[in-house]
């Protein structure tokens, strides 16, 4: 068997005594997509910002590589090869589409090592890579600010890609999307599985299952379940959690 | 297709020519206006490491006045220090008992040392002084509080150690700088030709910063720190190197306005002058290196002819002027002659094949939400 790539061991997050993540262990292997679902709340994107470090565990660790990575600044834990996308797109308004992604791609991320004006060649054919694996090489030139929505989000997922790192999580990437875009966005994270280990969150059934990857259920900080887009959707545990969600919704708004 | 970083050289070539035509002052300005000029100048060099700081770098610094007057004070002991008769203190010094020349005093007794002073000194406080402040990942808000109390501290500082700084009068009563008188007609015009060298070696030096990949990063920070932080870029050294820069650059403003004016005292790197500074790149476009050069000169030629008439005026006037900038055009003076210039090139650009297909796009794109 071979090591997991990524293994969350016995992981607990707090804030002001609210149990966040109350006790989740995980582990990806290399090569694979995970899709992780869950009602609001259930401590999905807090699983990810601790990974990459944004928040910090109160228990348990998280190991990269066999490296322990639960204490690490978030830069290094982006160059140990773990990348993120967030929920809202996280582009850099003011630059380009190239730009963007020239942040993204540079290997060195050393201050001093970027005192030149062009990329080197292997970055640069990076890029073009990139541009075309996210199908805006003719959007190259524009301000990100102008961008649709949805390009953004493919932006994001193309910067995500350039930097190469070995596992990719990715926030709701089709929130806000049209389903022409969402299928769009399902088709290349299969693609990108092919190449990277992702972890995908989102709570957008239809789109889950497009990506044909396996699922985790979080409840309130818990894995609940583990398996199969198509055995989730009849359980009934897991019904019970979204229609429960549903039906205080539908409290909530009469 | 070309990145916007490698901008026009025809956007260089208007600053080039204005420095060409200012050094050449000498040759048509007053003696009276060819001094304030240097003045206003040297100003514009502290002026453009505000805009590196806070317009590329998104850190509004408070307390410029502070790099500004340590710059100005290394050179100030050193003209001091070589206006006297071998063995003799400053006048300042025999006023207030002090028997024996400081230690810290000392290396200021040659020339070259100090020159290097008002780089160095500057570059080091601005340095620890970043590194603490960007290590921490304080705010804007903080950083600008922490800037203006440091520029208050240096100035009270100044002011009660009278014995070995003279106090509340700074500074003044130069005579020689290597070798050369300061009242002599031709060090003037050297003077003035080195000022407009180091402001024009300043604006380019900044500029091709700029295009690199560490300046593109600046601005990166500024916009999307956590983006940055987040494709495995720590942002601290980019704010850190930024401020060093605009630290040495208000150094070398403060040594040349030093020369120019004659004195240099704690009336120039307190809180309201350090204020001033970033009123004066506000008003010329904090974006815009050459806008905040720009505005320099003119918010103090301004001063300067308004304040001779009506001294009381101009506070209110400044207050004003600040106010407006900042409602009508808030990138400032640069921002506007941008915006008309490009209100100008429009009807030609549709004309050009290659813009008309980038424009026309744009429209669509603007309205899609």
């Amino acid at each position: 068997m071979t090591e997991p790539l990524l293994d969350v061991q016995d992981l607990h997050v707090t804030f002001d005594g609210f149990r966040a993540i109350d006790g989740i262990s995980l582990q990806i292997f290399p090569r694979t997509a995970r899709v992780i679902i869950g009602p609001n709340g259930a401590g999905k994107s807090t699983l990810l910002d601790t990974v990459i470090g944004r928040t910090r565990a109160t228990r348990g660790r998280v190991v990269f590589r066999g490296q322990d990575v639960t204490r690490l600044p978030e830069h290094r834990i982006v160059r140990a090869g773990i990348c993120r996308k967030f929920q809202t797109p996280g582009v850099l308004e003011q630059m380009t589409v190239h730009e963007n992604l020239a942040i993204a791609v540079r290997r060195n991320k050393q201050w001093w090592a970027h005192f030149r004006v062009d990329l080197d060649a292997r970055e640069r054919a990076r890029v073009d890579e990139v541009l075309l694996e996210i199908g805006m090489a003719e959007r190259r030139g524009r301000l990100a600010a102008e961008l649709a929505h949805g390009e953004k989000q493919w932006l994001e997922i193309g910067m995500v890609l350039a930097s190469d790192a070995e596992l990719v999580l990715l926030d709701e990437p089709t929130s806000g999307m049209t389903p022409a875009e969402t299928d769009r966005t399902a088709a290349l994270i299969r693609r990108l599985a092919e190449r990277h280990t992702v972890v995908v969150i989102d709570h957008d059934m239809a789109f889950v299952e497009k990506l044909a990857a396996p699922v985790t259920v979080l409840h309130q900080g818990r894995v609940l379940k583990h398996g199969d887009i198509q055995t989730l959707r009849d359980d009934p545990e897991v019904i019970a959690i979204y229609l429960g969600r549903a039906k205080k919704q539908d409290r909530a708004a009469s | 297709m070309v990145p916007p970083i490698f901008m026009s050289s025809r956007s260089w070539l208007v600053p080039a020519l204005l420095f060409v035509v200012v050094a050449f002052a000498p040759m048509y300005l007053a003696p009276y206006h060819l001094l304030l000029i240097g003045r206003f100048v040297s100003l514009g060099i502290l002026a453009m490491g505000i805009s590196l700081v806070w317009g590329q770098g998104g850190v509004l610094p408070l307390g410029q006045g502070v790099f500004f007057g340590l710059g100005g004070y290394a050179l100030a002991m050193h003209l001091k220090l070589v206006a006297l008769p071998d063995g003799e203190l400053p006048d300042f010094m025999q006023w207030n008992g002090v028997e024996q020349l400081p230690l810290w005093w000392k290396p200021f007794t040659s020339a070259w040392l100090a020159v290097a002073a008002t780089i160095v000194v500057p570059a080091i406080a601005a340095l620890v002084l970043a590194w603490l402040v960007f290590r921490r990942r304080m705010t804007s808000v903080y950083i600008a509080l922490i800037t203006q109390a440091l520029a208050l501290a240096f100035a009270t500082l100044l002011i009660s150690r009278q014995g070995t700084t003279g106090g509340f009068n700074g500074l003044t009563n130069f005579d020689t700088l290597f070798g050369a008188s300061l009242g002599d007609d031709r060090t003037r015009v050297w003077l003035h030709v080195v000022t407009i060298g180091v402001a024009a070696l300043a604006y380019a030096f900044a500029r091709a910063l700029g295009a690199t990949q560490a300046g593109r990063l600046v601005t990166a920070v500024r916009d999307g720190e956590n983006r940055v932080r987040f494709l495995g870029y720590s942002p601290a050294p980019y704010k850190i190197l930024v401020f060093v820069i605009a630290g040495v650059f208000a150094g070398l403003a403060g040594a040349l306005h030093t020369l120019h004016s004659g004195v240099i005292s704690p009336a120039m790197v307190g809180v309201v002058p350090s204020i001033e500074m970033v009123i004066w790149v506000a008003v010329g476009g904090r974006t815009s290196l050459f806008g905040a050069l720009i505005g320099t000169v003119l918010v103090n030629v301004a001063k300067d002819s308004i304040s001779s008439e009506w001294p009381n005026a101009w506070l209110y006037l400044m207050g004003a002027v600040f106010i407006l900038v900042v409602v009508a055009t808030p990138r400032g003076l640069a921002g506007a002659a941008q915006s008309w210039l490009a209100r100008l090139n429009r009807p030609r650009r549709t004309t050009s094949p290659r813009s008309a297909d980038t424009a026309e796009p744009t429209g669509k794109e603007a309205t899609t939400p």
